[in-house]
């Protein structure tokens, strides 16, 4: 397995950001041979990743930085790594747990949703350091001469 | 974004037009709160036939919008959402608290 292409984006932890990042990766996922259900499922992740490293990481704070990195596999796969260097989270299993949020106003599905749509979730954290989340999913190769 | 809103009698419609995320949420939760402190709204309801994504963020939205409109015993509804929005609101279990309905005729015909 190679990577066949890839894209890096850097922005600032602007709200506005988060549907900057989604409709970016969404174009970019549009070379993978999957479903149109398949990139609104990796936008909803991307969202629900930009969204937590705004609101939790940099506590809406503008200017801190957040990374995105999609890798495509000849495989048809795919690896998302978002990064920013926030306030960290202290506890990641209990972040992980469905509804659980520090935030009230916050249904606490974010981590859920991405355990949910992507194959494997990796959370790698340090208070004060930051957070680094690394998704994967694979699609299976459809035949489409043997559909037609 | 864009949103519509209607009062009819004690019942505010309000229908997004665009993606339903953290930025509109945000300004959403303010803009509705407005109406509802104003004292003379009981129900809501939302209609997202035009909303063509939808994130926790919405979610967290509606759902303190039914907290708020439950506590004051008035009724709350979700109308009209296409299946890849009516995926991630059956996926969050908000159908099990808030009525969803195809059209806000349907409401009315109830």
């Amino acid at each position: 397995m190679s990577v066949k292409n890839f894209v890096k984006l850097e922005f600032s932890s602007l709200p506005e950001n988060v549907a900057f990042a989604r409709a970016s990766v969404g174009a970019f996922v549009t070379q993978l041979d999957c479903t149109l259900d398949d990139i609104e499922e990796i936008k909803l992740v991307i969202s629900e990743a930009v969204s937590n490293s705004v609101i939790h990481g940099y506590n809406n704070d503008p200017h801190g930085q957040i990374v995105v990195i999609v890798y495509i596999f000849d495989n048809n796969g795919l690896e998302i790594i978002v990064e920013d260097y926030g306030k960290g989270i202290t506890d990641i299993s209990k972040a992980l747990k469905p509804t659980y949020s520090t935030d009230p106003v916050r249904m606490g599905l974010g981590f859920t949703f991405m355990q949910s749509f992507m194959d494997e979730l990796e959370v790698h954290s340090e208070p004060n350091k930051g957070t680094s989340l690394k998704m994967l999913r694979s699609f299976a190769i459809i035949n489409k001469e043997a559909l037609a | 974004m864009e949103v519509d809103f209607k009062q009819v009698r004690n019942t505010l419609v309000i229908k997004i037009i665009g993606e339903l995320d953290l930025v509109v949420a945000d300004k959403l939760r303010k803009q509705i709160d407005k109406k509802l402190n104003e004292g003379t709204i009981k129900n809501l309801i939302i209609n997202l036939e035009k909303v063509t994504f939808i994130d926790s963020s919405g979610l967290g939205m509606i759902i303190g919008r039914y907290k708020k409109i439950s506590a004051k015993n008035g009724k709350i509804y979700i109308v009209g959402a296409k299946p890849n929005v009516e995926k991630i609101l059956f996926f969050s279990g908000i159908n099990k608290l808030i009525p969803m309905y195809k059209s806000e005729q349907e409401i009315i015909s109830i």
